[in-house]
């Protein structure tokens, strides 16, 4: 489905990501994880096209550099990790802009909008909210709002940049299951940024580990969550660490 | 059932806007320094559209040649000027963005003021010497702030082009001042277009504001959804597969065309395109599909009832109709922004 190759990007002398490639397979939910500024973000924008980069992204077989916006957003959904919205829109108007790649023509007409806009927002449970004003939404709410936006533009791959960075536990959970849901149920893959290991173990079915911008390992979540990749990418001893954390929650 | 409808104008909307606009234009064509009845100015324009026998008197000359030509300018400079400010809000994210922030007022008040200053004409026609010197300029303002930022921001984000805009209007007017201080003689003219003013305006000058927003405010229209996308953020716009950087050019050449030709006319004339998109926001929401028309309309009612103020609060002196909405602009605005943000 989509293959990256020598994919690098740099500003003026600084790189930032070197020569990352790696191929992802449909039904795969691909877990990029990896310390603060390895690269993470990067990647992602690189691969739509929002980073100056040099290699090889091809989606099923097309170079991603030779097609046009609309064509990448029907193939490729984004969510971002945060939404600061600028105006009073409501939670329908900002899903239906999922349906801008499918702009209507005097021939197709709005053919097909009105019904995903509807499943979109019953998918993610915003229904019943979707006239209200997004500047009221709590920050998980948004978050739906937004994923509902890139279900719309039925994309056949979806990538995430920390989608739940700034969301508490329960909505971080939410998120998650709706985009485990959803991939299950179309057969589409998946390729997100999580800081968060537990959750990348919990959710992938596939890590690739990157360091000061290069792939350090990619493989399955075994190999990736070895103790000792793991401990000497962040400098500590990782299972030690979660150990400790889950002691805690064990003896309470 | 989701609403596709909703999202638009819809037709009884375009009835009581354009009513109330076209109320506005009778009311304001009627009263001025002489008064003229309402049955009178309905008469006078109805054979006057149809070239029919004029009544005798002064109303049919005061009516078709001063004050219909100019009541008309005003509506049409009003309805750019706010199309251009609820575009721009929307493309730059920004409800503090109208043309001037961009900097294309400036630029265009600059060749205008150079045209005046140095007594630039086109032979045969008079006004457009002034009005070709403010386009040039505001498509060359376009050029150097787009160029600029181009090369200091690869992504032409919104940000460097509200930066880079302040600082252009700012040397645009230093050098304006420079500009004024050896104009001589042509010192007062100068002085009185750049308040604002249309005063004077001719059938010909509606003609070609009617063209400019027929031309550059269609192109507008023609790009309410990404405007949406805009305004709900660059980023997310680029995600849903708008063309960030030909979209973004294609608004600003048609806004900065479109306020070209209205500072030519009509002077520089603050705040309306700022204000009125709010006014409007807060009756039909931020949709551009229901906002840019509505803006349309009410810039237009806006801008007519400061001139009928302009002309008729200290009658029988007339204030520059740039001073009146710069007085009632900025109070509205202080309320509105004030009021919305409490509202989120």
């Amino acid at each position: 489905m989509l293959t990256v190759r020598n994919l690098s990007v740099s500003y003026g002398d600084l790189t930032i990501l070197k020569d990352v490639s790696f191929d992802l397979t449909p039904g795969e939910w691909l877990m990029i994880v990896g310390p603060n500024g390895a690269g993470k973000s990067t990647l992602i924008n690189a691969i739509v096209g929002g980073a100056p980069a040099r290699g090889s992204v091809r989606f099923e077989g097309r170079e991603i550099r030779s097609m046009k916006p609309q064509q990448v957003a029907r193939s490729i959904g984004v969510l971002a990790q945060s939404h600061a919205v600028g105006y009073s829109f409501s939670v329908e108007e900002v899903v239906r802009l999922g349906r801008y790649a499918y702009a209507p023509t005097i021939f197709s007409g709005h053919r097909g909008e009105e019904e995903a806009i509807r499943k979109a927002l019953e998918e993610t449970g915003l229904y019943e909210q979707r006239h209200q004003n997004v500047l009221t939404l709590s920050g998980g709410e948004l978050q739906r709002t937004f994923l509902a936006q890139t279900f719309c533009q039925d994309p056949r791959l979806l990538m995430l940049d920390e989608p739940t960075n700034h969301l508490d536990l329960v909505y971080q959970k939410q998120v998650f299951e709706l985009i485990q849901a959803w991939r299950r149920r179309e057969d589409r893959a998946v390729i997100s940024v999580v800081h968060d290991l537990s959750m990348a173990r919990a959710y992938g079915t596939r890590a690739l580990l990157l360091d000061h911008g290069q792939v350090v390992v990619d493989g399955t979540m075994e190999e990736v969550f070895s103790d000792e990749i793991l401990n000497r990418v962040y400098g500590m001893d990782v299972r030690a660490w979660m150990g400790r954390m889950l002691a805690q929650w064990k003896e309470a | 059932m989701t609403e596709r409808n909703g999202e638009r104008f819809r037709g009884w909307e375009y009835l009581l806007f354009a009513a109330a606009a076209v109320l506005t234009l009778l009311l304001s064509v009627c009263v001025g320094s002489v008064g003229i009845p309402f049955r009178t100015t309905i008469s006078v324009i109805w054979r006057g559209i149809w070239g029919l026998e004029q009544p005798a008197g002064t109303a049919p000359a005061i009516l078709l040649t001063s004050r219909l030509p100019r009541v008309l300018a005003v509506m049409l400079v009003g309805a750019s000027l706010s199309l251009c400010g609820g575009a721009m809000q929307g493309l730059l994210k920004n409800p503090l963005a109208d043309g001037s922030t961009l900097g294309v007022s400036s630029g265009a008040s600059l060749g205008a003021v150079i045209a005046i200053a140095f007594g630039i004409t086109i032979p045969g026609l008079p006004f457009a010497g002034t009005m070709v010197m403010a386009m040039v300029f505001a498509f060359c303002s376009l050029l150097i702030i787009l160029g600029l930022a181009y090369k200091l921001d690869f992504s032409l984000s919104t940000n460097t082009i509200i930066l880079i805009g302040v600082i252009f209007s700012m040397f645009a007017s230093s050098v304006m001042s420079i500009v004024i201080t050896f104009s001589g003689e042509h010192l007062r003219s100068i002085t009185f277009w750049t308040m604002g003013s249309l005063q004077g305006s001719s059938y010909l000058n509606v003609l070609v504001l009617l063209f400019a927003l027929l031309l550059f405010g269609g192109v507008i229209l023609l790009h309410a959804r990404e405007l949406n996308a805009f305004a709900i953020g660059e980023e997310n716009a680029r995600h849903v597969g708008v063309n960030v950087r030909r979209v973004k050019l294609i608004i600003l050449i048609a806004v900065s065309g479109l306020i070209g030709v209205c500072v030519s006319i009509g002077g520089t004339i603050a705040f309306v395109g700022l204000v009125t998109p709010h006014m409007v926001r807060m009756l039909v929401g931020p949709n551009h599909k229901r906002l840019l028309p509505a803006s349309i309309f009410g810039g237009s009612i806006f801008l007519m009832l400061s001139d009928l103020i302009a002309r008729t609060l200290l009658n029988p002196k007339e204030l520059p109709i740039g001073v009146v909405t710069s007085i009632i602009g900025a109070v509205a605005f202080v309320f509105i922004y004030g009021s919305a943000r409490k509202g989120r």
